[in-house]
């Protein structure tokens, strides 16, 4: 099943907060929605849901216009943000609600509800209470009560924004192995990029109400189409920067310009782990901070000239380069993204 | 960890003496009152200890006040329960912060608005030289029975129940009903699967409040229809006071004990189904 949004707009008070989203989502694709706080993303899941009903524009589902259609009448699951299981219900019970407010028999409820826990891997949870269960646990209950009714769509709303960072990693390697195994075009609804990138198949960046851009993970992060995108989807170095014709000049280093530059003086965006970092007593900036990764270390160096710059190394490194040291920074050969040059130019993230 | 455990010791003993005022009052103001109220229950005329006077709660027309009170309140409970919780609901999903403040706080006035007062206004209002009484040619009686009464004690019962249910209300998560609603329920069938079994305890609990109010109110009975509907509290107050015969004052404390009887256990239904609650909408 498809789904579109069609030139969809809504409004809150003076608040935009869907400015024209136009977007095809293809059958059995999981789609990652990524945008800060207030971009839209959540507004325009719940116009697939039925819980919001856009100002103008339309929503389609397998080509069919469903913008008026009431909630309870849409053929979409959804897991929210929140834990959202029915409190006065067992595991069982609210797995097949669904089922028992289309009143089918008590047999099959039961053994569509015993065969979604196994599929969430619940087996043995069918008796216990929400309150039983651990944050994980209860969305995974919620994930199988969207799917109890097997939707045309899967509309995952933030499902694991209120869980604790290792178990978010398991449950999304989850979510994403049912996906492919069930094959349901899912919207999956994020303002982690790391989330984002791991799990879907297309990511929408939205800002504003509006597609900044649409993609593959890689697409996404390696060829950010404009310097919201490539500031939003992973970590960004804003390095001064003069352009002269279709090159530009960083660091003493000419790079080819990847698109139209702003102006002359701009900032180089470029991310750390196209910074090289070499030790060298005659180097132009030193080590301020080393955080130990796991595979890679992340150093933030102080430039001589003023500014900082973070760069991405391999983990085996991080002793050899210890702050402190005198370095050397290059950048990777690669065409690179412009923005305005802002007052000071610096990372947009601290190590650490 | 048999530190940590000693210290709890510790921890728990401390907790008991910080509470210790609180109980001392607890026990002068609740306690000796019941202790009294249960001796001279059990009192008889010879000296001695025996069932007479709960044997005379148990006779006319000491039975028939504390049924009419049992009625009464129960009337006030449901009615109150009901209507208070569907005033609760349509303010707090009015999304008029002003409505909501301006209805809370009026029901935090009028729930503790009660006594002499109370029956005053309604006597003036609806008694049978009221203001609306005249203007709408109503005829006399009207507010001096049984509903009548029922009437009165729902205006302070009414705005207990908004108060109690509006945090209950307030608990239950907009995602509930989204969630229902995704899964293909109807309002009315949220309400009847979720809602309402959620809400239950609550509004039980409301209930029991309200039937508590109603059971133990004098006052306002008093000023408004003397003997003519006869209530638990109303006999307990003749008795205590020989206003009819003198001599049964134990027999109003056994009345005070068959209410108390009555109250525990209402409260004894009610207790455990509000813990679960509490849980719920924690």
């Amino acid at each position: 099943m498809t789904v579109e949004f069609r030139e969809l707009r809504r409004s809150f008070g003076g608040t935009v907060a869907l400015d024209g989203l136009s977007l095809k989502i293809e059958q059995g694709e999981l789609i990652a929605l990524l945008g800060p706080s207030g971009c839209g993303k959540t507004t325009a899941l719940r116009c697939v849901a039925g819980f919001e009903r856009p100002d103008t524009g339309a929503v389609f589902i397998d080509g069919a216009d469903v913008t008026r259609v009431p909630a309870n009448r849409r053929d979409a699951g959804m897991v929210f943000q929140s834990y959202s299981l029915f409190p006065n219900l067992n595991v069982r019970d609210n797995v097949a609600f669904g089922l028992r407010v289309r009143r089918r028999p008590t047999s099959e409820r039961h053994d569509r509800a015993a065969e979604l826990l196994e599929l969430v891997g619940l087996g043995g949870f069918g008796e216990r209470y929400p309150h039983q269960l651990s944050g994980g646990q209860q969305q995974r209950v919620a994930l199988a009560r969207a799917l109890a009714l097997q939707p045309k769509v899967l509309l995952l709303d933030e499902p694991l924004s209120a869980l604790d960072a290792k178990v978010r990693v398991s449950l999304r390697e989850e979510i994403r192995r049912l996906q492919l195994e069930l094959g349901i075009t899912t919207i999956f609804v994020t303002h982690d990029q790391e989330e984002a990138l791991s799990v879907a198949d297309r990511v929408a960046v939205l800002k504003s109400g509006r597609l900044e851009q649409v993609g593959s993970p890689a697409e996404v992060y390696d060829r950010p189409s404009t310097p919201f995108v490539a500031e939003f989807v992973g970590t960004m170095n804003h390095l001064p920067g003069r352009v002269t014709g279709s090159t530009v000049e960083v660091f003493g280093q000419i790079l080819p310009l990847d698109g139209t530059a702003p102006g002359e003086e701009v900032d180089v965006l470029v991310r750390p782990e196209a910074v090289r970092v070499t030790p060298s007593e005659d180097g132009h900036g030193f080590i301020l901070a080393s955080s130990f990764r796991g595979s890679i270390a992340r150093l933030r160096v102080q430039l001589d000239g003023g500014g900082e710059v973070l760069a991405d190394v391999p983990g085996h490194e991080a002793v050899r380069l210890a702050p402190g040291l005198k370095v050397d920074v290059t950048l990777v050969e690669r065409p690179v993204l412009t923005a305005e040059r802002t007052a000071v130019a610096a990372p947009v993230e601290p190590v650490g | 960890m048999s530190a940590l455990v000693k210290n709890r010791r510790r921890g728990g003993g401390a907790g008991w003496l910080a509470a210790a005022p609180l109980l001392a009052v607890t026990l002068i103001a609740f306690g000796i009152p019941v202790a009294v109220l249960v001796i001279g229950a059990f009192s008889v005329e010879d000296g001695g200890l025996g069932f007479d006077n709960l044997s005379a709660t148990m006779r006319e027309p000491y039975i028939g006040s504390l049924w009419s009170s049992v009625k009464l309140s129960g009337v006030v409970a449901v009615l109150g329960a009901i209507l208070g919780a569907f005033l609760a609901q349509a303010v707090l999903t009015s999304r008029s912060g002003l409505l909501r403040e301006a209805v809370l706080t009026a029901s935090g006035v009028l729930s503790n608005f009660g006594g002499v007062p109370l029956a005053f206004i309604w006597i003036a209002t609806l008694g049978n030289s009221g203001v609306v009484t005249a203007a709408l040619g109503l005829g006399a009686g009207a507010l001096y029975n049984f509903w009548g009464l029922a009437l009165v004690y729902l205006y302070f019962s009414v705005p207990l129940m908004v108060l109690v249910i509006a945090p209950a209300l307030d608990g239950l998560k907009p995602q509930w009903r989204e969630a229902a609603q995704n899964s293909g329920a109807s309002t009315w069938q949220f309400w009847r699967m979720v809602g309402i079994p959620v809400l239950g305890p609550s509004l039980l609990g409301g209930g029991v409040l309200l039937f508590g109010g109603a059971f133990a109110a004098y006052a306002t009975a008093a000023a408004m229809v003397g003997a003519s509907v006869p209530l638990v509290t109303l006999q307990i107050a003749d008795a205590l006071t020989g206003n009819v015969l003198i001599g049964y004052e134990n027999v109003a404390l056994a009345l005070s004990l068959d209410m108390i009887v009555i109250a525990l256990l209402v409260m004894a239904v009610y207790l455990p189904l509000q813990k679960r609650s509490s849980r719920w909408l924690a």
